[in-house]
Protein backbone atom coordinates (compact mmCIF):
# COMPACT_ATOMS: atom_id res chain seq x y z
CA UNK A 1 0.00 0.00 0.00
CA UNK A 2 1.94 3.03 -1.22
CA UNK A 3 -0.25 5.80 0.13
CA UNK A 4 2.52 7.81 1.78
CA UNK A 5 2.20 11.11 -0.08
CA UNK A 6 3.46 13.91 2.08
CA UNK A 7 7.04 14.70 3.02
CA UNK A 8 8.21 15.78 6.43
CA UNK A 9 10.40 14.36 9.12
CA UNK A 10 8.76 15.84 12.20
CA UNK A 11 5.27 16.47 10.89
CA UNK A 12 3.93 12.89 11.29
CA UNK A 13 5.21 12.80 14.88
CA UNK A 14 3.48 16.08 15.55
CA UNK A 15 0.20 14.62 14.27
CA UNK A 16 0.64 11.55 16.46
CA UNK A 17 1.95 13.36 19.52
CA UNK A 18 -1.29 14.03 21.45
CA UNK A 19 -2.40 10.41 21.13
CA UNK A 20 1.01 8.98 22.00
CA UNK A 21 1.52 11.19 25.06
CA UNK A 22 -1.89 10.41 26.53
CA UNK A 23 -1.57 6.69 25.91
CA UNK A 24 1.90 6.66 27.43
CA UNK A 25 1.02 8.67 30.54
CA UNK A 26 -2.51 7.46 31.28
CA UNK A 27 -2.41 3.88 30.01
CA UNK A 28 1.11 2.45 29.78
CA UNK A 29 2.48 4.08 32.91
CA UNK A 30 -0.43 2.96 35.17
CA UNK A 31 -0.20 -0.57 33.77
CA UNK A 32 3.51 -0.73 34.60
CA UNK A 33 2.77 0.72 38.05
CA UNK A 34 0.05 -1.87 38.58
CA UNK A 35 2.52 -4.67 37.89
CA UNK A 36 5.02 -3.07 40.28
CA UNK A 37 2.48 -2.48 43.07
CA UNK A 38 1.31 -6.08 42.86
CA UNK A 39 4.66 -7.12 44.36
CA UNK A 40 4.39 -4.69 47.26
CA UNK A 41 2.57 -4.47 50.51
CA UNK A 42 1.13 -0.98 50.74
CA UNK A 43 0.24 0.45 54.11
CA UNK A 44 -2.80 2.62 54.65
CA UNK A 45 -3.13 5.49 52.15
CA UNK A 46 0.01 4.41 50.35
CA UNK A 47 2.31 6.12 52.81
CA UNK A 48 4.54 3.09 53.23
CA UNK A 49 5.32 0.46 50.65
CA UNK A 50 7.33 -2.66 51.28
CA UNK A 51 8.47 -5.24 48.75
CA UNK A 52 6.71 -8.49 49.46
CA UNK A 53 7.47 -10.65 46.43
CA UNK A 54 4.68 -13.02 45.48
CA UNK A 55 2.80 -12.55 48.76
CA UNK A 56 -0.27 -10.88 47.20
CA UNK A 57 -0.55 -13.59 44.56
CA UNK A 58 -0.13 -16.35 47.13
CA UNK A 59 -2.80 -14.77 49.29
CA UNK A 60 -5.21 -14.81 46.36
CA UNK A 61 -4.26 -18.39 45.53
CA UNK A 62 -5.18 -19.53 49.04
CA UNK A 63 -8.24 -17.34 49.48
CA UNK A 64 -11.37 -19.45 49.01
CA UNK A 65 -13.41 -16.24 48.78
CA UNK A 66 -11.42 -15.25 45.71
CA UNK A 67 -11.93 -18.70 44.18
CA UNK A 68 -15.67 -18.15 44.58
CA UNK A 69 -15.28 -14.75 42.90
CA UNK A 70 -13.59 -16.35 39.90
CA UNK A 71 -16.27 -19.03 39.65
CA UNK A 72 -19.06 -16.42 39.73
CA UNK A 73 -17.29 -14.29 37.11
CA UNK A 74 -16.92 -17.24 34.75
CA UNK A 75 -20.53 -18.26 35.35
CA UNK A 76 -21.87 -14.81 34.54
CA UNK A 77 -19.62 -14.50 31.48
CA UNK A 78 -20.78 -17.87 30.15
CA UNK A 79 -24.44 -17.08 30.67
CA UNK A 80 -24.10 -13.65 29.06
CA UNK A 81 -22.31 -15.18 26.07
CA UNK A 82 -24.42 -18.29 25.50
CA UNK A 83 -27.91 -17.04 26.38
CA UNK A 84 -27.29 -13.45 25.29
CA UNK A 85 -25.80 -14.29 21.90
CA UNK A 86 -28.33 -17.04 21.23
CA UNK A 87 -31.23 -14.70 21.91
CA UNK A 88 -29.67 -11.87 19.91
CA UNK A 89 -29.08 -14.08 16.88
CA UNK A 90 -32.61 -15.44 17.02
CA UNK A 91 -34.11 -11.94 17.25
CA UNK A 92 -31.82 -10.60 14.52
CA UNK A 93 -32.85 -13.40 12.17
CA UNK A 94 -36.55 -12.72 12.76
CA UNK A 95 -36.02 -8.98 12.26
CA UNK A 96 -33.95 -9.55 9.12
CA UNK A 97 -36.92 -10.84 7.11
CA UNK A 98 -38.32 -8.71 4.33
CA UNK A 99 -41.49 -7.32 5.86
CA UNK A 100 -43.23 -3.96 6.03
CA UNK A 101 -41.81 -1.60 8.62
CA UNK A 102 -38.63 -3.65 9.02
CA UNK A 103 -36.65 -0.49 9.79
CA UNK A 104 -38.97 0.49 12.62
CA UNK A 105 -38.67 -2.95 14.20
CA UNK A 106 -34.90 -2.80 13.85
CA UNK A 107 -34.73 0.51 15.63
CA UNK A 108 -37.05 -0.68 18.41
CA UNK A 109 -34.77 -3.65 18.93
CA UNK A 110 -31.36 -1.97 18.97
CA UNK A 111 -32.06 1.05 21.17
CA UNK A 112 -30.78 -0.64 24.40
CA UNK A 113 -27.35 -0.01 22.83
CA UNK A 114 -27.60 3.46 24.38
CA UNK A 115 -28.47 2.23 27.89
CA UNK A 116 -25.93 2.39 30.69
CA UNK A 117 -25.33 -0.59 32.98
CA UNK A 118 -26.21 1.64 35.96
CA UNK A 119 -29.60 2.60 34.52
CA UNK A 120 -30.29 -1.06 33.74
CA UNK A 121 -29.35 -1.81 37.35
CA UNK A 122 -31.71 0.81 38.79
CA UNK A 123 -34.67 -0.33 36.69
CA UNK A 124 -34.11 -4.01 37.46
CA UNK A 125 -33.60 -3.25 41.14
CA UNK A 126 -37.01 -1.68 41.22
CA UNK A 127 -38.78 -4.33 39.13
CA UNK A 128 -37.48 -7.12 41.36
CA UNK A 129 -37.86 -5.38 44.70
CA UNK A 130 -39.84 -7.31 47.27
CA UNK A 131 -43.33 -6.06 48.02
CA UNK A 132 -44.08 -3.74 45.15
CA UNK A 133 -41.85 -4.66 42.20
CA UNK A 134 -43.95 -5.74 39.22
CA UNK A 135 -41.94 -8.87 38.43
CA UNK A 136 -41.96 -9.87 42.05
CA UNK A 137 -45.72 -9.50 42.07
CA UNK A 138 -45.99 -11.69 38.96
CA UNK A 139 -43.75 -14.41 40.37
CA UNK A 140 -45.70 -14.41 43.60
CA UNK A 141 -48.97 -14.82 41.68
CA UNK A 142 -47.55 -17.65 39.56
CA UNK A 143 -45.54 -19.56 42.16
CA UNK A 144 -47.69 -18.73 45.15
CA UNK A 145 -44.87 -17.35 47.25
CA UNK A 146 -42.63 -14.35 46.92
CA UNK A 147 -39.16 -14.89 45.57
CA UNK A 148 -36.43 -13.02 47.38
CA UNK A 149 -34.49 -11.97 44.29
CA UNK A 150 -32.03 -9.76 46.16
CA UNK A 151 -31.60 -11.92 49.26
CA UNK A 152 -31.15 -15.38 47.78
CA UNK A 153 -27.65 -15.98 46.29
CA UNK A 154 -28.77 -18.06 43.30
CA UNK A 155 -31.62 -15.69 42.46
CA UNK A 156 -29.39 -12.63 42.83
CA UNK A 157 -26.86 -13.95 40.33
CA UNK A 158 -29.73 -14.85 37.97
CA UNK A 159 -30.99 -11.29 38.30
CA UNK A 160 -27.55 -9.87 37.45
CA UNK A 161 -27.36 -12.17 34.42
CA UNK A 162 -30.83 -11.16 33.19
CA UNK A 163 -30.11 -7.45 33.53
CA UNK A 164 -26.75 -7.85 31.76
CA UNK A 165 -28.26 -9.75 28.87
CA UNK A 166 -31.07 -7.22 28.48
CA UNK A 167 -28.67 -4.29 28.46
CA UNK A 168 -26.41 -5.87 25.84
CA UNK A 169 -29.17 -7.10 23.49
CA UNK A 170 -29.14 -3.94 21.38
CA UNK A 171 -25.40 -4.06 20.86
CA UNK A 172 -25.41 -7.70 19.79
CA UNK A 173 -28.43 -7.26 17.50
CA UNK A 174 -26.78 -4.27 15.73
CA UNK A 175 -23.80 -6.41 14.78
CA UNK A 176 -25.77 -9.55 13.93
CA UNK A 177 -28.12 -7.57 11.69
CA UNK A 178 -25.15 -6.01 9.91
CA UNK A 179 -23.61 -9.44 9.38
CA UNK A 180 -26.90 -11.00 8.25
CA UNK A 181 -27.25 -8.34 5.57
CA UNK A 182 -23.95 -9.51 4.16
CA UNK A 183 -25.07 -13.14 3.96
CA UNK A 184 -25.57 -13.97 0.32
CA UNK A 185 -29.14 -15.16 -0.19
CA UNK A 186 -28.08 -17.09 -3.30
CA UNK A 187 -26.08 -19.47 -1.15
CA UNK A 188 -29.17 -20.14 0.94
CA UNK A 189 -31.27 -20.73 -2.18
CA UNK A 190 -28.66 -23.08 -3.57
CA UNK A 191 -28.64 -25.02 -0.31
CA UNK A 192 -32.42 -25.14 -0.45
CA UNK A 193 -32.36 -26.54 -3.99
CA UNK A 194 -29.83 -29.12 -2.87
CA UNK A 195 -32.46 -30.34 -0.43
CA UNK A 196 -31.26 -28.78 2.81
CA UNK A 197 -34.04 -28.30 5.34
CA UNK A 198 -34.53 -25.14 7.41
CA UNK A 199 -32.44 -26.40 10.28
CA UNK A 200 -29.57 -27.48 8.02
CA UNK A 201 -29.76 -24.18 6.12
CA UNK A 202 -29.42 -22.30 9.36
CA UNK A 203 -26.70 -24.42 10.90
CA UNK A 204 -24.60 -25.25 7.86
CA UNK A 205 -24.95 -21.99 5.94
CA UNK A 206 -26.13 -18.98 7.95
CA UNK A 207 -24.44 -19.87 11.21
CA UNK A 208 -21.25 -20.87 9.43
CA UNK A 209 -21.15 -17.58 7.52
CA UNK A 210 -21.83 -15.66 10.73
CA UNK A 211 -19.12 -17.38 12.73
CA UNK A 212 -16.53 -14.57 12.43
CA UNK A 213 -19.13 -12.15 13.80
CA UNK A 214 -20.11 -14.58 16.54
CA UNK A 215 -16.49 -14.89 17.52
CA UNK A 216 -16.07 -11.12 17.61
CA UNK A 217 -19.19 -10.80 19.78
CA UNK A 218 -17.96 -13.61 21.99
CA UNK A 219 -14.89 -11.59 22.94
CA UNK A 220 -16.72 -8.27 23.35
CA UNK A 221 -19.38 -9.93 25.50
CA UNK A 222 -16.76 -11.55 27.73
CA UNK A 223 -15.05 -8.16 28.15
CA UNK A 224 -18.45 -6.61 28.87
CA UNK A 225 -19.22 -9.14 31.57
CA UNK A 226 -15.76 -8.66 33.08
CA UNK A 227 -15.72 -4.86 33.29
CA UNK A 228 -18.75 -2.88 32.10
CA UNK A 229 -20.98 -4.83 34.46
CA UNK A 230 -19.41 -3.02 37.44
CA UNK A 231 -22.01 -0.24 37.64
CA UNK A 232 -24.86 -2.71 37.48
CA UNK A 233 -23.45 -4.85 40.33
CA UNK A 234 -22.73 -1.77 42.42
CA UNK A 235 -26.35 -0.63 42.15
CA UNK A 236 -28.18 -3.97 42.12
CA UNK A 237 -26.49 -6.18 44.68
CA UNK A 238 -23.24 -4.59 45.90
CA UNK A 239 -21.65 -8.00 45.49
CA UNK A 240 -24.10 -9.71 47.83
CA UNK A 241 -25.88 -11.65 49.14
CA UNK A 242 -23.09 -13.70 50.75
CA UNK A 243 -20.69 -12.50 48.02
CA UNK A 244 -22.67 -14.43 45.39
CA UNK A 245 -22.40 -11.58 42.87
CA UNK A 246 -18.99 -10.39 44.00
CA UNK A 247 -17.37 -10.55 40.57
CA UNK A 248 -13.63 -10.06 40.00
CA UNK A 249 -13.87 -6.39 39.07
CA UNK A 250 -16.10 -5.63 42.06
CA UNK A 251 -13.81 -7.48 44.45
CA UNK A 252 -10.87 -5.51 43.05
CA UNK A 253 -12.68 -2.22 43.57
CA UNK A 254 -13.57 -3.05 47.16
CA UNK A 255 -10.07 -4.21 48.05
CA UNK A 256 -8.64 -1.04 46.55
CA UNK A 257 -11.06 1.67 47.64
CA UNK A 258 -12.90 0.28 50.66
CA UNK A 259 -10.22 -1.80 52.39
CA UNK A 260 -7.24 0.12 50.96
CA UNK A 261 -5.34 -3.07 50.11
CA UNK A 262 -3.56 -1.49 47.16
CA UNK A 263 -1.07 -4.29 46.60
CA UNK A 264 -3.67 -7.01 46.72
CA UNK A 265 -5.95 -5.10 44.36
CA UNK A 266 -3.05 -4.60 41.94
CA UNK A 267 -2.37 -8.32 41.90
CA UNK A 268 -6.02 -8.85 40.94
CA UNK A 269 -5.60 -6.25 38.20
CA UNK A 270 -2.63 -8.15 36.82
CA UNK A 271 -4.65 -11.38 36.76
CA UNK A 272 -7.48 -9.65 34.90
CA UNK A 273 -5.02 -7.98 32.53
CA UNK A 274 -3.42 -11.31 31.63
CA UNK A 275 -6.89 -12.75 30.99
CA UNK A 276 -7.74 -9.90 28.63
CA UNK A 277 -4.40 -10.17 26.81
CA UNK A 278 -4.97 -13.90 26.40
CA UNK A 279 -8.44 -13.40 24.97
CA UNK A 280 -7.30 -10.65 22.61
CA UNK A 281 -4.37 -12.69 21.33
CA UNK A 282 -6.69 -15.60 20.58
CA UNK A 283 -8.86 -13.18 18.66
CA UNK A 284 -5.97 -11.69 16.68
CA UNK A 285 -4.81 -15.18 15.77
CA UNK A 286 -8.13 -16.48 14.57
CA UNK A 287 -9.73 -13.52 12.84
CA UNK A 288 -7.62 -10.43 12.38
CA UNK A 289 -10.19 -8.27 10.68
CA UNK A 290 -12.95 -8.92 13.17
CA UNK A 291 -11.11 -7.51 16.16
CA UNK A 292 -13.08 -5.19 18.36
CA UNK A 293 -11.71 -1.73 18.87
CA UNK A 294 -14.11 -0.41 21.48
CA UNK A 295 -13.41 1.91 24.34
CA UNK B 1 -50.37 -19.26 -6.95
CA UNK B 2 -53.18 -17.80 -4.87
CA UNK B 3 -52.57 -20.36 -2.17
CA UNK B 4 -48.89 -19.45 -2.19
CA UNK B 5 -49.72 -15.76 -1.76
CA UNK B 6 -52.02 -16.50 1.12
CA UNK B 7 -49.34 -18.56 2.83
CA UNK B 8 -46.91 -15.71 2.36
CA UNK B 9 -49.24 -13.14 3.93
CA UNK B 10 -49.95 -15.52 6.78
CA UNK B 11 -46.24 -15.95 7.41
CA UNK B 12 -45.75 -12.22 7.33
CA UNK B 13 -48.52 -11.68 9.87
CA UNK B 14 -46.95 -14.26 12.18
CA UNK B 15 -43.58 -12.52 11.83
CA UNK B 16 -45.22 -9.21 12.73
CA UNK B 17 -46.87 -10.67 15.80
CA UNK B 18 -43.65 -12.33 16.98
CA UNK B 19 -41.69 -9.11 16.43
CA UNK B 20 -44.25 -7.00 18.27
CA UNK B 21 -44.07 -9.36 21.26
CA UNK B 22 -40.26 -9.24 21.27
CA UNK B 23 -40.18 -5.46 20.92
CA UNK B 24 -42.63 -5.17 23.79
CA UNK B 25 -40.61 -7.51 26.02
CA UNK B 26 -37.38 -5.62 25.32
CA UNK B 27 -39.13 -2.32 25.93
CA UNK B 28 -41.12 -3.46 29.00
CA UNK B 29 -38.59 -2.48 31.72
CA UNK B 30 -38.36 1.04 30.32
CA UNK B 31 -42.14 1.38 29.92
CA UNK B 32 -42.49 0.22 33.51
CA UNK B 33 -39.92 2.78 34.67
CA UNK B 34 -41.67 5.47 32.64
CA UNK B 35 -45.05 4.73 34.21
CA UNK B 36 -43.60 4.61 37.74
CA UNK B 37 -41.70 7.85 37.20
CA UNK B 38 -45.04 9.68 37.18
CA UNK B 39 -46.45 8.11 40.33
CA UNK B 40 -46.57 9.41 43.88
CA UNK B 41 -45.12 7.36 46.72
CA UNK B 42 -48.56 5.99 47.60
CA UNK B 43 -49.23 5.03 43.99
CA UNK B 44 -45.88 3.26 43.70
CA UNK B 45 -46.47 1.19 46.84
CA UNK B 46 -50.02 0.29 45.84
CA UNK B 47 -50.63 -3.45 45.76
CA UNK B 48 -51.17 -5.02 43.22
CA UNK B 49 -48.82 -2.73 41.26
CA UNK B 50 -50.38 -0.01 39.15
CA UNK B 51 -48.97 0.05 35.64
CA UNK B 52 -50.60 3.20 34.27
CA UNK B 53 -49.39 6.77 34.53
CA UNK B 54 -49.70 8.44 37.94
CA UNK B 55 -50.43 11.93 39.11
CA UNK B 56 -46.96 13.18 40.07
CA UNK B 57 -45.26 13.28 36.66
CA UNK B 58 -44.10 16.86 36.46
CA UNK B 59 -43.49 17.09 40.19
CA UNK B 60 -41.17 14.02 40.24
CA UNK B 61 -39.12 15.25 37.31
CA UNK B 62 -38.85 18.74 38.77
CA UNK B 63 -37.81 17.38 42.15
CA UNK B 64 -34.98 15.19 40.83
CA UNK B 65 -33.82 17.91 38.44
CA UNK B 66 -33.51 20.66 41.07
CA UNK B 67 -33.54 19.09 44.54
CA UNK B 68 -31.48 16.00 43.74
CA UNK B 69 -29.12 17.81 41.34
CA UNK B 70 -29.91 15.70 38.28
CA UNK B 71 -29.78 18.87 36.20
CA UNK B 72 -26.26 19.56 37.45
CA UNK B 73 -25.05 16.00 36.78
CA UNK B 74 -26.53 16.01 33.30
CA UNK B 75 -24.92 19.36 32.51
CA UNK B 76 -21.55 18.11 33.81
CA UNK B 77 -21.74 14.87 31.88
CA UNK B 78 -22.79 16.59 28.65
CA UNK B 79 -19.78 18.89 28.98
CA UNK B 80 -17.33 16.08 29.79
CA UNK B 81 -18.69 13.80 27.05
CA UNK B 82 -18.64 16.70 24.58
CA UNK B 83 -15.02 17.60 25.34
CA UNK B 84 -13.85 14.00 25.08
CA UNK B 85 -15.85 13.39 21.91
CA UNK B 86 -14.36 16.43 20.18
CA UNK B 87 -10.71 15.98 21.12
CA UNK B 88 -10.70 12.22 20.78
CA UNK B 89 -12.06 12.50 17.26
CA UNK B 90 -9.59 15.27 16.39
CA UNK B 91 -6.53 13.50 17.82
CA UNK B 92 -7.54 10.16 16.27
CA UNK B 93 -7.97 11.86 12.92
CA UNK B 94 -4.56 13.55 12.97
CA UNK B 95 -2.97 10.29 14.15
CA UNK B 96 -4.66 8.48 11.25
CA UNK B 97 -3.34 11.16 8.89
CA UNK B 98 0.18 10.71 10.23
CA UNK B 99 0.03 6.93 9.90
CA UNK B 100 -1.49 6.75 6.41
CA UNK B 101 -0.02 9.72 4.52
CA UNK B 102 3.53 9.83 5.85
CA UNK B 103 6.53 7.56 5.91
CA UNK B 104 8.68 7.58 9.00
CA UNK B 105 10.89 5.17 10.92
CA UNK B 106 9.23 2.75 13.39
CA UNK B 107 5.80 3.39 11.83
CA UNK B 108 4.68 -0.21 12.41
CA UNK B 109 5.88 -0.07 15.99
CA UNK B 110 3.96 3.14 16.64
CA UNK B 111 0.82 1.52 15.29
CA UNK B 112 1.23 -1.53 17.50
CA UNK B 113 1.99 0.73 20.46
CA UNK B 114 -1.41 2.35 19.94
CA UNK B 115 -3.22 -0.89 19.15
CA UNK B 116 -1.93 -2.64 22.27
CA UNK B 117 -3.78 -0.20 24.53
CA UNK B 118 -7.03 -1.89 23.48
CA UNK B 119 -6.17 -4.48 26.09
CA UNK B 120 -6.04 -1.90 28.87
CA UNK B 121 -9.53 -0.94 30.02
CA UNK B 122 -9.61 1.78 32.70
CA UNK B 123 -11.01 -0.67 35.24
CA UNK B 124 -7.92 -2.88 35.09
CA UNK B 125 -5.44 -0.24 36.23
CA UNK B 126 -7.88 1.78 38.29
CA UNK B 127 -5.63 1.80 41.38
CA UNK B 128 -2.49 3.06 39.65
CA UNK B 129 -4.43 5.51 37.47
CA UNK B 130 -6.11 6.86 40.58
CA UNK B 131 -2.74 7.36 42.34
CA UNK B 132 -1.23 9.01 39.28
CA UNK B 133 -4.08 11.38 38.51
CA UNK B 134 -4.56 12.34 42.17
CA UNK B 135 -0.85 13.22 42.40
CA UNK B 136 -0.85 15.28 39.21
CA UNK B 137 -4.12 17.00 40.15
CA UNK B 138 -2.79 17.90 43.59
CA UNK B 139 0.31 19.49 42.06
CA UNK B 140 -1.71 21.58 39.65
CA UNK B 141 -4.52 22.25 42.13
CA UNK B 142 -7.16 20.76 39.86
CA UNK B 143 -8.66 18.05 42.06
CA UNK B 144 -12.37 17.51 41.43
CA UNK B 145 -12.31 19.24 38.08
CA UNK B 146 -13.43 18.50 34.55
CA UNK B 147 -9.73 18.05 33.73
CA UNK B 148 -9.36 14.85 35.79
CA UNK B 149 -12.51 13.51 34.18
CA UNK B 150 -11.50 14.20 30.58
CA UNK B 151 -7.72 14.35 30.03
CA UNK B 152 -6.98 10.63 30.67
CA UNK B 153 -9.54 9.73 27.98
CA UNK B 154 -8.52 11.99 25.12
CA UNK B 155 -6.74 9.32 23.10
CA UNK B 156 -8.33 6.31 21.52
CA UNK B 157 -6.95 3.23 19.83
CA UNK B 158 -10.43 2.58 18.43
CA UNK B 159 -10.46 6.00 16.81
CA UNK B 160 -6.96 5.75 15.36
CA UNK B 161 -7.75 2.34 13.98
CA UNK B 162 -11.06 3.43 12.42
CA UNK B 163 -9.53 6.47 10.75
CA UNK B 164 -6.44 4.61 9.59
CA UNK B 165 -8.67 2.00 7.98
CA UNK B 166 -10.97 4.59 6.44
CA UNK B 167 -8.15 6.80 5.09
CA UNK B 168 -6.47 3.74 3.56
CA UNK B 169 -9.64 3.05 1.59
CA UNK B 170 -9.67 6.55 0.05
CA UNK B 171 -8.06 6.49 -3.43
CA UNK B 172 -4.40 7.47 -3.23
CA UNK B 173 -4.67 9.69 -6.33
CA UNK B 174 -6.58 12.22 -4.25
CA UNK B 175 -3.60 12.99 -2.06
CA UNK B 176 -1.42 13.16 -5.16
CA UNK B 177 -3.77 15.66 -6.72
CA UNK B 178 -3.79 17.69 -3.52
CA UNK B 179 -0.02 17.75 -3.44
CA UNK B 180 0.19 18.85 -7.06
CA UNK B 181 -2.25 21.64 -6.16
CA UNK B 182 0.20 22.66 -3.48
CA UNK B 183 -2.04 21.79 -0.54
CA UNK B 184 -0.25 20.85 2.66
CA UNK B 185 -1.43 18.03 4.93
CA UNK B 186 -3.62 20.32 7.06
CA UNK B 187 -5.46 21.73 4.06
CA UNK B 188 -5.74 18.18 2.71
CA UNK B 189 -7.25 17.01 6.02
CA UNK B 190 -9.64 19.92 6.20
CA UNK B 191 -10.93 20.11 2.65
CA UNK B 192 -10.66 16.52 1.41
CA UNK B 193 -10.43 13.97 4.22
CA UNK B 194 -12.99 15.40 6.63
CA UNK B 195 -15.75 15.82 4.02
CA UNK B 196 -15.15 12.21 3.00
CA UNK B 197 -15.19 10.83 6.55
CA UNK B 198 -18.55 11.83 7.99
CA UNK B 199 -19.72 8.25 8.55
CA UNK B 200 -16.53 7.36 10.42
CA UNK B 201 -16.63 10.59 12.42
CA UNK B 202 -20.28 10.03 13.36
CA UNK B 203 -19.66 6.40 14.29
CA UNK B 204 -16.75 7.33 16.53
CA UNK B 205 -18.62 10.28 18.05
CA UNK B 206 -21.54 8.00 18.93
CA UNK B 207 -19.33 5.32 20.51
CA UNK B 208 -17.37 7.90 22.49
CA UNK B 209 -20.39 9.84 23.67
CA UNK B 210 -22.08 6.72 25.01
CA UNK B 211 -18.79 5.50 26.50
CA UNK B 212 -18.29 8.76 28.39
CA UNK B 213 -21.95 9.08 29.35
CA UNK B 214 -21.78 5.62 30.93
CA UNK B 215 -18.55 6.27 32.89
CA UNK B 216 -19.05 4.93 36.36
CA UNK B 217 -16.02 3.68 38.25
CA UNK B 218 -13.71 6.56 37.30
CA UNK B 219 -15.91 9.49 38.46
CA UNK B 220 -16.87 7.39 41.49
CA UNK B 221 -13.27 7.20 42.76
CA UNK B 222 -11.75 10.45 41.47
CA UNK B 223 -14.48 13.05 42.10
CA UNK B 224 -15.10 13.85 45.75
CA UNK B 225 -17.47 16.78 45.52
CA UNK B 226 -20.97 16.99 44.18
CA UNK B 227 -20.31 20.03 42.02
CA UNK B 228 -18.37 18.07 39.41
CA UNK B 229 -20.05 14.69 39.71
CA UNK B 230 -21.32 12.80 36.66
CA UNK B 231 -24.74 11.34 35.98
CA UNK B 232 -24.20 7.61 36.63
CA UNK B 233 -22.67 8.26 40.04
CA UNK B 234 -25.47 10.73 40.74
CA UNK B 235 -27.92 7.95 40.03
CA UNK B 236 -25.97 5.73 42.43
CA UNK B 237 -26.15 8.19 45.30
CA UNK B 238 -29.89 8.55 44.73
CA UNK B 239 -30.25 4.74 44.91
CA UNK B 240 -28.19 4.56 48.09
CA UNK B 241 -30.69 6.67 49.98
CA UNK B 242 -33.17 3.87 49.36
CA UNK B 243 -35.10 3.78 52.63
CA UNK B 244 -35.94 7.42 52.27
CA UNK B 245 -36.17 7.33 48.51
CA UNK B 246 -39.35 7.68 46.69
CA UNK B 247 -39.09 5.13 43.86
CA UNK B 248 -41.06 7.40 41.57
CA UNK B 249 -38.25 9.93 41.87
CA UNK B 250 -35.61 7.31 41.19
CA UNK B 251 -37.38 6.15 38.04
CA UNK B 252 -37.69 9.76 36.88
CA UNK B 253 -33.92 10.08 37.37
CA UNK B 254 -33.29 6.85 35.42
CA UNK B 255 -35.46 8.09 32.54
CA UNK B 256 -33.64 11.43 32.48
CA UNK B 257 -30.28 9.64 32.46
CA UNK B 258 -31.39 7.66 29.40
CA UNK B 259 -32.53 10.57 27.26
CA UNK B 260 -29.28 12.22 26.03
CA UNK B 261 -27.52 9.03 24.83
CA UNK B 262 -30.80 7.89 23.27
CA UNK B 263 -31.10 11.17 21.34
CA UNK B 264 -27.51 10.92 20.11
CA UNK B 265 -28.15 7.31 19.15
CA UNK B 266 -31.31 8.16 17.20
CA UNK B 267 -29.48 10.99 15.47
CA UNK B 268 -26.39 9.00 14.46
CA UNK B 269 -27.50 5.38 14.25
CA UNK B 270 -27.62 5.27 10.46
CA UNK B 271 -24.10 6.64 10.05
CA UNK B 272 -22.99 4.37 12.85
CA UNK B 273 -24.15 1.24 11.03
CA UNK B 274 -22.51 2.47 7.83
CA UNK B 275 -19.29 3.70 9.41
CA UNK B 276 -18.69 0.96 11.93
CA UNK B 277 -20.84 -2.14 11.90
CA UNK B 278 -20.98 -2.51 8.13
CA UNK B 279 -18.05 -0.39 7.06
CA UNK B 280 -15.48 -2.69 8.59
CA UNK B 281 -16.46 -5.41 6.19
CA UNK B 282 -15.65 -3.41 3.08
Amino acid sequence: MSTARFKGKWLPWLFLLPTLIILLVFLYYPVVQTFRLSFYRVAFLGLKTKFSGMENYLNLLHDTGYHQTIVSTVLVAMAVVIVGLGLSLLIAMIANQKIHGANIYRFLLIWPFALSPAVAGVVFLFMFSPGFGAVNYLTSVVTGHELNWLGEPKLAITLVIMASIWKNLGYNIVFYLAALQNVNTEVLEAASIDGANTWQRFWRVTFALLSPMTFFLLITNITYSFFDIFGMIDILTKGGPLDATNLMIYNLYRDAFEYYKTGLASAQSVILFLLVVGLTLIQFRTSGRQVYYGG
Amino acid sequence: MKLHMRRKTRNEIITHIVLIIIVFLVLAPVLFALAKSTQTRAEVYHFPPKLGPGTAGILNYKTVWYQFDLGLYIKNTLLVAGIVMFFKTLFSMTAGLGLVYFDFPFKEWVFYFILFTLMMPTEIMIVALFNLVSDIARQFGVENSYAVLTVPFLASATGVFLFRQHFSSIPADLADAARVDGAGPIRFLWSILIPMSWNTIAALALIQFIYMWNQYIWPLVIVRENKHQLIQVGLRSLTNQQDTTNWGLLMAAAILAMIPPMLVFILLQEQFTKGFALGREK
